[in-house]
């Protein structure tokens, strides 16, 4: 926009941010006016565990397997992030084979560290 | 007339005007900006709202098709309006929040879960140099923002005190981020032949041809389309709302508005998927082969398609085991994609080595 520099697109998307949370405000707001309203009694407030009474905190310990998957997803997300730019000058960049052999290279090493973990059975959910 | 061609012939004349009675212009039109872009949200605002109340008609009905059912069809021609009704009926519902719920996280999730969504919409083609804002980075940002939303999926699983919702919302954050990197890698491939990430550029770049019309093309939009359904939560990857082993999963203890505002979310975050799919691999708002020119036609035409598509896997996958989901994305989806970068890669090389 004529206004703006580049960075200002940036500052643009702010407004569609607030259009957004407008979006949950409104209704929030509709639903608080025209809502019905009843005694908040003990059993209705209680956590829907199909019937049951809840036992123990909500707030467990999460399984292991989660932290593994999370650290091969960081390893993998930076990995595109990498291999992104590059995407971007290679219809461009010369010599082009060098780029290929690189970026060949790269993955091939990402490669084997997946395999690694294939190995390992990390990848394994049981 | 292009949108920016518009604002800047609107943004000069309230400059002449605030000109012609001794206001500062550039203050003027910095003002005049802003407020074109607050009209532009408002149109995002009504086509969110508008789209999930149809979307969720549209499901019904299909589902309807494919079981040999009629589906709504008393609430206006065709029960159009039964979404209204729905939404008139969830608004009047008491509002329950379940004992030793996190306040806080229960009532932010609901209210943020639309804004990825609407941030999206501020992002696409709809037509030739309509894009309200085109951002040199615009699929980066379009993939970034579309997997924010796991961040509020796990704060409304966290905030309801319930063990299902909280199971749910753990089972969201191993599905996106496994279904993320192939979903990057597959655009990844589209970025190399276009050299850019501006949504503009490659839908243009696609005026002739369309990306899905090659090998690598295909192999892109079938990975996509797959972590697509995954990233929306939808049936066969709706194991964070499985309705057989964790009730309603993450949203389990929502009522009322709070619920209706996840339900309108799930369905345009599908609108959303289906129109970054149709604008980088079908076209965007070009017709087949050169045919019919440019025309926003197309792009709702296409958007209709990837959305009938997706409902159509509901009804023809069962569900998968998330051990099973997760060994697809890591072990088929993750190795396919990097297959890919390089097929497309050495496809690009050989033709410039023929030239």
């Amino acid at each position: 926009m004529a206004n703006f520099g580049n960075s200002g697109y940036y500052a643009l998307l702010g407004i569609f941010f607030l259009f957004g949370l407008l979006l949950g405000i409104g209704a929030y707001i509709t639903s608080w006016i025209l809502r019905a309203r009843g005694a908040k009694t003990d059993m209705k407030i209680s956590p829907y565990e199909c019937g049951e009474e809840t036992s123990g905190p909500t707030y467990i310990q999460f399984n292991a397997r989660y932290y593994v998957w999370a650290l091969i997803f960081l390893i993998f997300d930076v990995e595109t992030l990498f291999i992104l730019p590059w995407a971007l000058v290679y219809r461009t960049f010369q010599p082009m084979m060098l780029a290929l052999t690189e970026m060949a290279v790269f993955l091939l090493i990402l490669l084997v560290g997946l395999m690694y973990a294939w190995k390992k059975g990390v990848l394994r959910w049981n | 007339m292009t949108l920016i061609e518009l604002t800047i012939k609107i943004v000069e004349w309230v400059q002449a005007l605030a000109a012609a009675r001794g206001i500062d212009p550039s203050w003027a039109g910095f003002a005049a900006e802003v407020a074109i872009m607050c009209v532009l949200g408002g149109i995002v605002l009504a086509m969110v709202s508008v789209a999930g109340m149809l979307l969720i008609w549209m499901e019904r009905k299909v589902s309807a098709h494919m079981q040999s059912r009629i589906g709504p069809n008393r609430v206006g021609p065709f029960g159009l309006f039964q979404s209204v009704a729905d939404a008139v009926k969830l608004l009047l519902k008491e509002d329950i929040s379940p004992r030793g719920k996190d306040l806080i996280s229960f009532w932010l999730a609901p209210m943020l879960i639309s804004v990825p969504a609407v941030m999206s919409f501020a992002c696409f083609p709809y037509h030739k140099g309509w894009i309200p804002i085109d951002l040199d980075l615009g699929l980066l940002y379009l993939m970034a923002i579309g997997s924010a939303a796991v961040i509020i999926i796990f704060m409304a699983g966290y905030g309801s005190n319930n063990k299902y919702s909280m199971l749910g919302g753990m089972r969201t954050i191993a599905q996106i981020i496994t279904y993320e990197i192939p979903a990057v890698l597959a655009v990844t491939a589209v970025v190399m032949t276009t050299g850019s990430l501006k949504m503009s550029t490659i839908v243009d770049a696609q005026s002739q041809v369309w990306n899905i019309f090659s090998v690598w093309g295909l192999i892109a939009f079938i990975i996509y389309i797959i972590c697509a359904t995954a990233e929306t939560n939808r049936t066969p990857f709706d194991l964070p709302e499985a309705e057989s082993e964790l009730v309603a999963g993450y949203h389990t203890e929502y009522t009322g508005m709070k619920f209706a505002l996840f339900f309108v979310a799930e369905y345009t975050n599908m609108v959303v998927v289906s129109a970054i799919a149709s604008a980088v691999f079908l076209g965007g708002y070009y017709g087949p082969f050169g045919l019919g020119g440019a025309s926003p036609v197309w792009m709702l035409l296409k958007v209709i398609a990837m959305i009938y598509l997706m409902m159509w896997f509901r009804w023809t996958f069962p569900r998968l085991r998330i051990d099973q989901m997760m060994m697809f994305g890591w072990k088929v989806l993750l190795p396919i994609s990097f297959a890919n970068i390089v097929l497309v890669g050495i496809w690009m090389a050989f033709k410039t080595l023929g030239q």
